[in-house]
C-alpha cells in the first residue's frame, strides 16, 4: 500500500509542501487569508472527488452538489443534535452522504452519456427545490440551517460544559477559526489526494479507466462494470460530502443554495479547467475559479486606477474604464473568456499547457507531474 | 504588483503566529481574560474605520441592493463632514461632529452578496477577515440578514441589518450583535388591516399566493391574521417557489376558486411577475361574489412599483418611509440624495442611510469601538428626527418602534418616482408589539468574539 | 370543477408551447451537428435583448433642462420629448405600442448572422470533440453573451409593455359558447401559443417538404454519405445552426411583455430545456414538442391545491420526477431513436 513510485512520492511531497505553504506564498496576491485559503481546501477536495468519478470512468455527473449540500447540513444537524465536535460530525455527514451517493447512483447508473447527465442533474434539482420548501423542518430553507444556544448537543450535556456565545464548531475543544481551520482542512485536502492518487495507481483504478475508454468491451471481456461505477460514483459522493463538511466545520451555516445546478457546474468547470483525468488539474482548477470570485470581484476602480498610475494621463483613465468591465462585477466575464481559450487551444485543461511547457524545456523525458493523464478520450457515442 | 496587496499589519502577523501556536496546541495557556485590554475583532488602529457593505448586486433583489449601496456612500461622505451633511444636522439627540467616528475617517468595502444567503456570508467573512471591516450592514432579504447576523455574532462584528421584513430577524433569529431599523411583517399585518377592513368590507374572501421561504410564510401569517380578525375568509393559501417568474399556473385556479381578494405575499422581482401576470389574467377588471376584485401587497416599494408601471395603481401595501413625506428628516434626504443620484431615495436606501448614521453615533455617545459598549449605547436608545418620528432600538430584540405607512399606487404619478401615495402613518405605539411573542434569544455580547 | 381544470389544461399547453419552442432550436443542434449546446439559453437571452434594444431605440428622448421649475426631489426638472413620435407622429405612437412584435423584423437577421458567425468561428471546430468540451466552451459562450448584456443593460430586469389592444384577458368560455367569465385567458398567453405553434410547424415543413430540409435530414442521418454524393452539406448545417439560433431569439422576443428579460433570463432556462430535450429524445424534432407539452401540462397540474395536498412539494419536482421516470422506463426517452438523429 505505501510502496509509491518515485514520482508518485514526489508528486505527494510537492503536492503537500505547496498547500501547506500557501499563507505565505499566496500573500502577495492578496489572497492569503484564513476564509479563502478554507475554500481553496474545501473545493479541492470536492473537485480531486468529483475527478474519481468523472476524469476515470468518464461519467459527467451534473448532480453532485446535492452530495456537498447534503454533508453539509448533516455536519450542522451533528452540531446541533451530537456535538460541538468536528470529527463526529464529518463522520456523520461522511456516511450519510455516501448513503445518499449509494441511492442515487444506483439508480442513475442505468443510464449513461447525457442521459446519466440529465438524471443525476434531476436528482440534484429535486433535492435543491426540496430543501427550499417543504424540507424546511430538516433544512431551514432560504435561512440556511443554523447554530443556536438552545439546540439539545446530547453529547456535550452529558459532560456538562457550558460555552459562552454563539456555538462555533470545535476540534478537541479547541475553535476551529482562522488559520487553525485552514490547517485542519488542508490536512484533509492532503488526505484526500493521497487517497485519489492512491485509487488511480491501483487495479481499481485502471477498471475504472477501463471503462472510460471502452465500456462495451468491458463488459464483453466478461467485467460486469456497474459495481466498479457505483463504487467510484459513491466515493465522489463521499469525497463531496467530505467537502460540505468541512464547509459546515469552517462556517457552520448550510444553505439550499449549494445545491443548486450552477454548483454542480462550477464543479464540472473546476475538474474540465484544472485538466479532467489528472490528480493535481482539478485542484488548481478549483483554486484559479475560487480566486476568480473572491478576489478579481473585489477589485474596485480605486483600486484599478493606482494600478494604471504609471500611465500618462488621459490613457489611465482609459486602462481603467476598459479593465473594470473585466473585474469587479465583471470577473464572471474574464471566467467565461477564460473557459473559451482554454477549452479552445488547451483541450487538456490547464495541466496540460503546464505538460506543454515542460515538455518544451526537456524533450527528452516525459513530464513527471501527470501520471494519470492521457489525451482526451472520444467519449460513447451515447 | 502592489495591485492586491495588503500591508502586513502588526495584528496580521500576530495572528498568523497565533495560528501556529493554536496549532501547537500552546494558546490554551495564552488565553487569559484580559490579557489584551480591549482587543477585539478588527479594532481600528489607524486613523481609518472600515465599513463592510453587504450587497445584493446581482439576483432578485439587485435593485434594492443598487439603491442601499448609493445610500451607503452618501452616508460615508456625510460622516466624514463631506456634502451638505443629510441627516447629520436632523438627528436628535446626536453625538456625531461630522468629523468621522471618533476621529477616524470612514471607509468602506463592497461585496455582492447576490441575494444568497451562502454568498453573503462568505462576502461578510471576507471583509472582517481580510478587509478588517469594524461592522456589517446591508442586505435586501431575510435569510441573508439572518445567515450574516449568526456569523457576526460569531466573529463579534456589529450588523446593522438593511431592508429585512421576516419576523424572525429580530424574532426567533435574533442576535446581540444584530439591529434592524426596518419594519417587520408583523407591523405590516397591524397597519394594513384596517385599512383593508375600511376599503374593502368586513365580508371578503381572500386568496394568498406566498413565496415559499421564511419570509413568505411569516407575512402569510400575519396578513391571515389582521384580515380574519376583520372578519375575512381565507379560501386559500398557496405557496410559490421563489424566483418561479411565470405564475401563471398558480394564478388560473384563483381566477373561479370563489375568492374576491388576490394578496400577493411576494417580494421583488417575484411581486412585479406576479403582480403584472395577475393584471394579465383579467384579475382587475374582474367580478366576484357581485364586488370588484382586488390585489393586496402587504409589501412594497417604490422601485417594485416602477417595475410594474401602470399594474400598481390603486393597489394597497405598507412600506417602512417614502420620500414625499414631509417632515424635516426626509426632506433633508430626499433633497440630498437627489443632489447626488438624480432621483429620490427608496425606501431600501433610506433604511440603509439611517442604520449607517445610527452605528456611528452609538460609536460616538459609547466613545469607543468596542462591540459591547456599543450595544449597550443603541439597545433602549430613543431618537428622532430621521424620517420616522421618534423611534425606539428596543433592547429586548433589537427592533425599531416607530411609524408606519400604508401606501396606494398613484393613480396619476407626476414623475417616475412618483408611483406611491401615502395613505396613513400609523403610529408607534398602534404597531408596538410584545417582543416575547416571537421567542428566540439574543445571547451574550461579552465576552466579545476575537475573530481570526 | 370542469372549469378548472379546463383552465389548467389551457395553461398547460400555453407553458407546454413556450417549453417546445425553446427545446427545438436546442434539439435542432444536437441533431444535425451533434453539439450539446450550452449557450442555448444565451441566444434565447439574446433574442429578448433585441426587442429590448428595439424599444430602446424607439424611445430614445431628447432631455432638456427647465432651471425654472424644480422636481419634487428639489433638482431642476428634467422636461423628456420622444424622437420618434416627434419625426413620425401617430405612426411612430403606433409602432412604439407595437415594439415587441415589431422588433421580429431586427431580430430574424441579427440571430441568423449571431448563429452563422458563432458556428464558423467556434462550434465547427468542436463537431468531434467530447461532449465534455463541448460544454464547457459553449458555457464559456454563454456566460461571456449574458455578462456583455449585463454592462450594456445593467443586472435588473427590463420590462416589456405588451400592445395596449392586447393586454387583459380574453373570454375563451363565451366563445365557445359556454358561460360567459368562467374561462378567460390572457390575450398575448394566447398569442404566444399560437405563435409557437406556427414556428414549430413552419420547421417541420421545412425539412419535411423542401429540398435543402430533405439534405440536411439526409445530412443527420448520414453525414458521410452525403458528402460523398458532392452535397456541401458543411455549408447547410451553419444554416442550420443558425435557423436554431432564430427560433430560440424569436421565442425570447415573443417572452418578453411575459417575463421582463435580465442577462441571466437564458440561463434559467437552460437546464429546463435540456430536460424537455433528453426527455423527448436527444435530437428527435417530434420528441422535443411532445414533452415540451407533456411537462408543461404535468407542472401546470401539479400546482394545483389539491394535488399538492396529495404529494407536497411535487410542483416543485414534477418536471424532473417525471424525467427521472421516463428515462428509467424509455431508455432515450420519448422518441430518441439510436443512429438516426444521433451524431
Amino acid at each position: 500500500m505505501l510502496a509509491m513510485s518515485r514520482n508518485d512520492l514526489l508528486l505527494f511531497l510537492g503536492f503537500t509542501i505547496a498547500v501547506l505553504a500557501m499563507p505565505i506564498w499566496l500573500q502577495p496576491f492578496g489572497a492569503a487569508y484564513p476564509d479563502l485559503l478554507q475554500r481553496f481546501m474545501i473545493f479541492g477536495i470536492f473537485a480531486v472527488g468529483f475527478n474519481i468519478l468523472f476524469g476515470l470512468t468518464g461519467y459527467l455527473s451534473f448532480g453532485h452538489a446535492a452530495f456537498f449540500g447534503v454533508g453539509s447540513y448533516a455536519a450542522v444537524w451533528s452540531f446541533k443534535l451530537l456535538s460541538l465536535d468536528a470529527i463526529p460530525a464529518m463522520i456523520f455527514a461522511v456516511v450519510v452522504s455516501g448513503l445518499f451517493a449509494l441511492a442515487i447512483g444506483f439508480v442513475s447508473l442505468r443510464r449513461s452519456g447525457i442521459y446519466f447527465s440529465i438524471l443525476t442533474l434531476a436528482f440534484a434539482q429535486m433535492s435543491y427545490n426540496l430543501a427550499y420548501s417543504v424540507l424546511t423542518p430538516i433544512t431551514n430553507g432560504e435561512t440556511g440551517l443554523q447554530l443556536t444556544l438552545g439546540d439539545p448537543r446530547h453529547f456535550d450535556r452529558l459532560f456538562g460544559e457550558a460555552m459562552p456565545g454563539q456555538p462555533v464548531p470545535t476540534l478537541l475543544g479547541q475553535s476551529l477559526g482562522g488559520f487553525t481551520g485552514f490547517y485542519f482542512c488542508a490536512g484533509f485536502l492532503i488526505l484526500a489526494f493521497f487517497i485519489a492518487q492512491r485509487i488511480t495507481g491501483s487495479p481499481f483504478g485502471m477498471m475504472l479507466k477501463g471503462i472510460k475508454s471502452n465500456q462495451t468491451r468491458m463488459n464483453y471481456t466478461g467485467f460486469n462494470t456497474k459495481p466498479y461505477t457505483l463504487a467510484a460514483f459513491v466515493i465522489s459522493g463521499m469525497y463531496a460530502g467530505l467537502a460540505g463538511a468541512l464547509l459546515a466545520v469552517t462556517d457552520p451555516l448550510a444553505g439550499a443554495e449549494r445545491m443548486q445546478w450552477t454548483a454542480s457546474g462550477e464543479v464540472v468547470l473546476m475538474t474540465i479547467l484544472g485538466g479532467a483525468g489528472t490528480l493535481v488539474g482539478p485542484v488548481i482548477g478549483a483554486w484559479l475559479i475560487k480566486y476568480f470570485e473572491n478576489i478579481f470581484s473585489a477589485i474596485n476602480e480605486t483600486i484599478l486606477a493606482r494600478f494604471w498610475d504609471f500611465l500618462p494621463d488621459g490613457a489611465d483613465h482609459f486602462a481603467v474604464v476598459v479593465s473594470s468591465k473585466f473585474v469587479g462585477e465583471g470577473w464572471f466575464l474574464t471566467l467565461g473568456l477564460v473557459f473559451v481559450l482554454i477549452v479552445v487551444f488547451l483541450p487538456g485543461g490547464i495541466m496540460e499547457g503546464v505538460r506543454r511547457i515542460a515538455h518544451l524545456f526537456d524533450r527528452k523525458r516525459s513530464s513527471p507531474t501527470n501520471p494519470g493523464k492521457t489525451a482526451p478520450h472520444p467519449q460513447p457515442a451515447e | 504588483m502592489t495591485l492586491l496587496k495588503r500591508g502586513l499589519s502588526r495584528r496580521r502577523v500576530l495572528q498568523t503566529g497565533m495560528a501556529g501556536i493554536i496549532g501547537s496546541g500552546v494558546a490554551p495557556l495564552m488565553f487569559t481574560k484580559g490579557a489584551w485590554a480591549q482587543e477585539f475583532c478588527n479594532n481600528p488602529t489607524g486613523d481609518t474605520v472600515t465599513f463592510g457593505l453587504n450587497l445584493p448586486l446581482t439576483g432578485a433583489y439587485a435593485e434594492e441592493g443598487a439603491d442601499e449601496q448609493k445610500a451607503y456612500e452618501l452616508a460615508v461622505k456625510h460622516l466624514n463632514g463631506e456634502g451638505d451633511g443629510g441627516l447629520i444636522g436632523v438627528l436628535t439627540p446626536t453625538a456625531l461632529k461630522g468629523n468621522g467616528i471618533l476621529g477616524k475617517k470612514v471607509a468602506f468595502v463592497t461585496s455582492d452578496s447576490q441575494t444568497k444567503s451562502d454568498v453573503a456570508r462568505a462576502g461578510a467573512t471576507r471583509m472582517i477577515e481580510r478587509d478588517g471591516a469594524i461592522m456589517v450592514t446591508g442586505g435586501s432579504s431575510s435569510g441573508e440578514a439572518i445567515a450574516v447576523q449568526g456569523l457576526c455574532q460569531e466573529l463579534g462584528v456589529i450588523f446593522m441589518a438593511g431592508l429585512t421584513h421576516s419576523n424572525d430577524t429580530t424574532g426567533k433569529d435574533k442576535r446581540r450583535y444584530g439591529f434592524r431599523h426596518f419594519f417587520n411583517a408583523y407591523q405590516s399585518g397591524i397597519g394594513l388591516g384596517p385599512v383593508l377592513g375600511q376599503e374593502y368590507g368586513k365580508d371578503r374572501r381572500a386568496y394568498h399566493l406566498t413565496a415559499d421561504y421564511t419570509w413568505g410564510w411569516t407575512q402569510e401569517e400575519s396578513m391571515k391574521a389582521a384580515t380574519e380578525a376583520l372578519g375575512w375568509q381565507t379560501v386559500e393559501a398557496v405557496r410559490t417557489p421563489l424566483g418561479a417568474g411565470d405564475f401563471s399556473q398558480f394564478l388560473t385556479p384563483v381566477l373561479n376558486s370563489g375568492a374576491d381578494v388576490l394578496i400577493l405575499n411576494h417580494y421583488g422581482n417575484d411581486m412585479v411577475n406576479s403582480l403584472t401576470q395577475a393584471v394579465q389574467f383579467g384579475m382587475r377588471d374582474r367580478q366576484a361574489n357581485g364586488k370588484d376584485f382586488q390585489i393586496v401587497v402587504p409589501l412594497f416599494s417604490e422601485l417594485m412599483a416602477k417595475g410594474a408601471g401602470a399594474n400598481i395603481k390603486g393597489i394597497f401595501g405598507t412600506s417602512n418611509w417614502h420620500w414625499n413625506l414631509q417632515d424635516p428628516g426626509t426632506v433633508a434626504f430626499t433633497k440630498s440624495f437627489g443632489a447626488a443620484y438624480g432621483a429620490p431615495p427608496s425606501q431600501a436606501a433610506h433604511t440603509a442611510y439611517v442604520q449607517a448614521l445610527l452605528y456611528a453615533d452609538a460609536v460616538e455617545r459609547a466613545g469607543t469601538f468596542y462591540p459591547p459598549e456599543v450595544i449597550k449605547a443603541l439597545e433602549g436608545h430613543e431618537f428622532d428626527g430621521m424620517g420616522n418620528g421618534p423611534t425606539l432600538y428596543r433592547a429586548e430584540d433589537h427592533q425599531c418602534m416607530k411609524n408606519i405607512l400604508v401606501v396606494q399606487g398613484n393613480d396619476n404619478p407626476t414623475s417616475e418616482y412618483d408611483v406611491l401615495n401615502v395613505v396613513q402613518e400609523v403610529q408607534r405605539d398602534v404597531v408596538t408589539y410584545d417582543p416575547a411573542i416571537f421567542g428566540g434569544d439574543l445571547g451574550p455580547a461579552e465576552p466579545a468574539p476575537l475573530c481570526a | 370543477m370542469f372549469e378548472v381544470i379546463f383552465l389548467q389544461f389551457l395553461n398547460g399547453l400555453d407553458k407546454g408551447a413556450a417549453y417546445a419552442l425553446i427545446a427545438l432550436g436546442l434539439t435542432l443542434v444536437f441533431g444535425t451537428l451533434g453539439v450539446v449546446n450550452f449557450a442555448h439559453g444565451a441566444l434565447f437571452m439574446l433574442g429578448a435583448f433585441c426587442a429590448v434594444l428595439f424599444r430602446q431605440l424607439l424611445t430614445l428622448e431628447t432631455v432638456t433642462i427647465d432651471p425654472t421649475k424644480l422636481s419634487p426631489w428639489g433638482q431642476p426638472l428634467e422636461v423628456r420629448a420622444p424622437l420618434v413620435q416627434a419625426w413620425f407622429g401617430d405612426f411612430g405612437a403606433v409602432l412604439v405600442n407595437y415594439s415587441v412584435p415589431a422588433s421580429i423584423i431586427i431580430t430574424i437577421p441579427i440571430m441568423l448572422l449571431l448563429g452563422i458567425l458563432l458556428e464558423r468561428g467556434i462550434i465547427k471546430h468542436f463537431y468531434k470533440r467530447p461532449h465534455a468540451e463541448q460544454i464547457l466552451v459553449t458555457f464559456g459562450l454563454a456566460i461571456v453573451a449574458q455578462e456583455v448584456i449585463k454592462s450594456f443593460f445593467g443586472p435588473n430586469p427590463i420590462p416589456q409593455p405588451m400592445p395596449t389592444d392586447l393586454r387583459g384577458a380574453a373570454d375563451i368560455g363565451a366563445f365557445l359558447g359556454m358561460q360567459a367569465n368562467v374561462i378567460t385567458y390572457p390575450i398575448w398567453r394566447l398569442i404566444y401559443f399560437l405563435f409557437s405553434a406556427a414556428i414549430i410547424g413552419g420547421v417541420f415543413a421545412f425539412l419535411q417538404f423542401t429540398t435543402f430540409g430533405m439534405v440536411v435530414r439526409a445530412g443527420m442521418a448520414d453525414r458521410e454519405t452525403v458528402g460523398l454524393l458532392g452535397i456541401n452539406i458543411d455549408r447547410r448545417f451553419t444554416i442550420m445552426f443558425g435557423l436554431a439560433a432564430v427560433v430560440a431569439g424569436l421565442a425570447g422576443v415573443m417572452y418578453t411583455p411575459l417575463l421582463p428579460p435580465n442577462y441571466h433570463i437564458g440561463m434559467d432556462f437552460l437546464v429546463l430545456s435540456f430536460v424537455v430535450v433528453v426527455v423527448g429524445g436527444m435530437g428527435s424534432l417530434p420528441g422535443a414538442v411532445a414533452a415540451g407539452f407533456l411537462l408543461g401540462i404535468l407542472q401546470s397540474f401539479a400546482s394545483m391545491t389539491q394535488v399538492k395536498a396529495l404529494i407536497p412539494g411535487i410542483d416543485q419536482i414534477i418536471i424532473y420526477l417525471v424525467a427521472v421516470v421516463i428515462l428509467l422506463v424509455l431508455p432515450r426517452g420519448l422518441f430518441g431513436r439510436r443512429g438516426v438523429m444521433e451524431a
